[in-house]
């Protein structure tokens, strides 16, 4: 039992730090926000330098060779600014499908651009009727003179319109919930047959409803083993779960010291308002419910990497569950002890509890969990 | 950074494993399995196999007749030990009073009292709340005076668990009445039980037990070489004691064992037809438990391995997150199993038991005693500090508010 960070970990969340202080006040966010895609490309090259990018990624595809750990810390500090760039889309969603099912052809040729900061992906895997259920896929996909033909509809891909590439599932065999017959597909967002439409979710970052109508792809843009991609969704899941775990810490972090800050300098009745205990164990709750999440996202963090698939998701479902407890419970009082101003667009603490929603409502929410759980209980 | 047991800290765990399992007395496992409180004998009775293991005084260093564990592994130990489910060792001797006297007791205190507090050949007592000081403990008024060689005692404390058991007592006294401040005028004594002049008067507890007691003390003399750290210092003495192997505080062996005792008992209980353990709202507070237990025991760990790395000797504040997570879980737990039970964990058929003892039995025990121990643990959120000043102590040490 080990929670030190080595040396290469401190150095990478100082600088990381540093970078992000420098770059992502509440009103340059707004900046970003306004950009046509909603976050910054010019930060995007930054994380390129500093590493970030090909961190997950083996070091002869142009990465670091780095783990759960390092993905944490940097998720944690991208939650404490609400950074908008598609760092889950594409590092952590797409990459780990790549890094999990792709070929060493496909590998090497767009992890050392990932890493580079040269190609932006997404992971296009929710159907609208699915909701949290993972193999529920109906998007279909047919052999055709030597490669495949793909139609159906993707819902809610988070960033699908700043993507190059597309990682696609859809059904090759088999019927609307098995877990067999799904395959992984990579696929030009520029498709003929392949349609775009675009959205800002709730806390702003973007997403895009996808089409797919007689969309031809090669057989060389199949992914992993042909029927055989739901082991994969499901890892690659996991890493979403552990990342937003992390990104939802931060998150919760910086509403835990905005709300600090505010009930020691806002005076009522002649005296802050943080005199008084019943703010004060209100606080205290929050900061429990912090270390919570934060054990909870340690554990997934810690967990992705175990071999035991049961013990795996057990773990995971655990931690989706108590961060998005804790973080629904610090988010919602981070407001309620602000008053009237956390109620307002041009405070910061409204856009934390609006990304801490989002990412509760993500692959899975709290009594989606909580069910999976209950199911295993013997 | 990594969650896991090392193979040494596996290694360690699978010895006491071995040993808990060879040496705990069956008719004990059993006692504690069904959800008995430990009685006096049981907790003598394994705790002096413990120790004769070297092992009772889990946190103490070598040189004092400790195992000389680490942090890491006094959580293994506790866990382990709740989980076998044996007793656990008397809280006032091992992790109270041997830590004061290893910190500010003299060599002649130390080498008379140590050994005895591990071999539980002395029960102790804490003597610290009165009807007038409860979580305000500095307001206490037990007077003591100095007449020659001794402290005369005069007053009551209350609250006193197993005072009806113990032969010494560490007690909190005034021996300043015009100091300054409230808790400059405080010594730390230990007293005897058989002085004259001190009378115990039980209290009877919600959960029908005797536990609780009221302790009078009349003229009460005890030598000034019985008192721990300087005069009028004891406040020190008490944070010190307050302060240490928090860690040890949320309990959560104890929390995991009533959950599984509550998932094993549901499979012989039924609910709207079928076995309760098949019930989705069982189920649902079931994991929820599981889940908050998990989140705790990490927690935790993370203190553990912070005191591991600098804090040695001194409270760590999210200490107090432990005491009410813990308790909570602990109160939420032995709740799991009263309800298990359903209407047959209403009855109280103690007495009809002890008195009828040839008679076969009228009820499960089990369910009996869930809903004792859920009765007495309204006192988890209320002794070692409530929660409510633990919210305190967080807002002031850890918010700055």
């Amino acid at each position: 039992m080990d929670f030190e960070l080595n040396e290469e970990q401190r150095l990478l969340e100082d600088s990381l730090a540093r970078l992000l202080a420098d770059h992502y006040g509440f009103d340059k966010r707004r900046t970003y926000l306004a950009e046509p895609e909603g976050w910054s490309r010019a930060l995007w090259s930054q994380y390129a330098e500093l590493g970030l990018l090909g961190l997950p990624f083996a070091e002869s595809h142009g990465g670091f060779g780095g783990g759960p750990t390092d993905i944490m810390l940097v998720m944690e500090a991208f939650g404490r600014v609400l950074a908008l760039e598609p760092y889950l889309a594409t590092v952590v969603l797409a990459g780990t499908a790549l890094r999990l099912a792709g070929n060493e052809t496909q590998k090497s040729a767009m992890l050392p651009q990932i890493s580079a900061g040269e190609m932006i992906l997404a992971f296009a895997h929710g159907e609208r009727q699915a909701r949290y259920d993972l193999s529920d896929v109906v998007t279909t996909a047919k052999r055709r003179s030597g490669g495949w033909v793909l139609d159906g509809a993707k819902s809610v891909v988070l960033h699908g319109d700043s993507a190059q590439q597309l990682v696609v599932s859809a059904r090759v065999s088999g019927q609307r919930d098995d877990t067999d017959g799904i395959t992984l597909f990579l696929v030009d967002s520029g498709a003929t047959g392949l349609a775009r439409r675009f959205y800002p979710m709730r806390d702003g970052t973007r997403a895009a409803e996808i089409s797919l109508s007689s969309v031809e792809v090669s057989a060389d843009a199949v992914l992993g083993a042909v029927g055989a991609a739901f082991p994969v969704i499901d890892r690659v899941v996991e890493a979403g779960i552990a990342a937003t775990a992390a990104e939802a810490v931060g998150a919760m972090e910086a509403m835990q010291s905005m709300t600090l800050e505010y009930l020691k300098t806002r005076q009522q009745f002649g005296r802050p308002i943080g005199d008084y205990q019943v703010l004060q164990h209100r606080a205290s709750e929050m900061l429990m419910e912090l270390e919570r999440g934060r054990s909870m996202a340690m554990l997934a963090a810690m967990t992705l990497e175990e071999p035991n698939a049961a013990e795996r998701a057990h773990n995971i479902a655990m931690a989706k569950v108590g961060v998005g407890q804790a973080s629904k419970f610090v988010a919602q009082n981070a407001i309620q002890l602000h008053g009237g101003i956390g109620m307002t667009e041009e405070y910061a603490v409204g856009h934390y509890f609006r990304r801490c929603m989002v990412i509760e409502h993500m692959f899975g929410d709290t009594a989606h969990h909580l069910s999976r759980l209950a199911d295993t209980v013997s | 950074m990594d969650l896991r047991y090392t193979a040494e800290e596996l290694a360690f765990r699978e010895e006491l494993r071995a040993f808990f399992r060879d040496n705990l007395p069956a008719d004990i496992r059993e006692r504690m399995r069904l959800g008995h409180a430990p009685s006096k004998e049981d907790t003598v009775t394994w705790q002096r196999i413990l120790n004769r293991q070297g092992w009772a005084a889990y946190s103490w260093p070598k040189e004092y007749g400790g195992p000389g564990w680490s942090p890491v592994q006094r959580m293994i130990f506790l866990e382990e030990n709740q989980l076998a489910p044996a007793p656990e060792v008397s809280g006032f001797n091992i992790t109270m009073i041997g830590p004061v006297l290893i910190q500010f007791g003299t060599e002649e205190q130390r080498q008379r009292f140590l050994p005895r507090a591990a071999n539980i050949d002395d029960w102790w007592c804490q003597g610290f709340s009165e009807p007038g000081a409860g979580s305000d403990l500095a307001a206490l008024k037990t007077a003591a005076r100095r007449d020659g060689d001794h402290y005369v005692i005069n007053g009551q404390k209350i609250w006193t668990s197993t005072a009806h058991h113990a032969d010494w007592c560490f007690c909190l006294v005034r021996t300043d009445p015009h100091a300054k401040k409230r808790q400059e005028g405080i010594s730390f004594l230990l007293v005897d039980m058989k002085t004259p002049g001190i009378t115990v008067r039980p209290i009877i507890s919600i959960d029908g037990s005797h536990h609780l007691n009221e302790v009078f003390f009349d003229d009460v003399a005890v030598p000034l070489s019985l008192r721990v750290g300087e005069e009028n210092r004891g406040w020190d003495v008490a944070k010190f004691l307050l302060g240490h192997e928090r860690t040890g505080i949320a309990r959560l062996g104890k929390s995991k064992e009533r959950v599984k005792f509550a998932r094993d008992a549901a499979h012989e209980m039924r609910a709207n037809g079928r076995p309760l353990i098949e019930d989705p709202g069982f189920r649902q507070r079931v994991a929820q438990l599981e889940v908050d237990i998990k989140a705790l025991e990490i927690t935790q760990m993370r203190v553990v391995c912070a005191h591991d790395r600098s804090r040695e000797g001194r409270p760590d504040p999210l200490s107090s997150v432990l005491k009410v997570k813990g308790t909570e879980l602990l109160q939420a737990t032995t709740e799991l199993a009263m309800d298990v039970g359903g209407p047959l964990s209403m009855p109280d058929w103690a007495q009809e038991l002890a008195a009828l003892s040839n008679e076969p039995e009228l009820g499960p025990v089990w369910a009996a005693e869930a809903t004792r121990s859920y009765l007495f643990l309204r006192a988890a959120s209320i002794y070692g500090g409530t929660n409510e000043i633990q919210k305190n102590i967080v807002s002031k040490a850890v918010l700055g508010l």
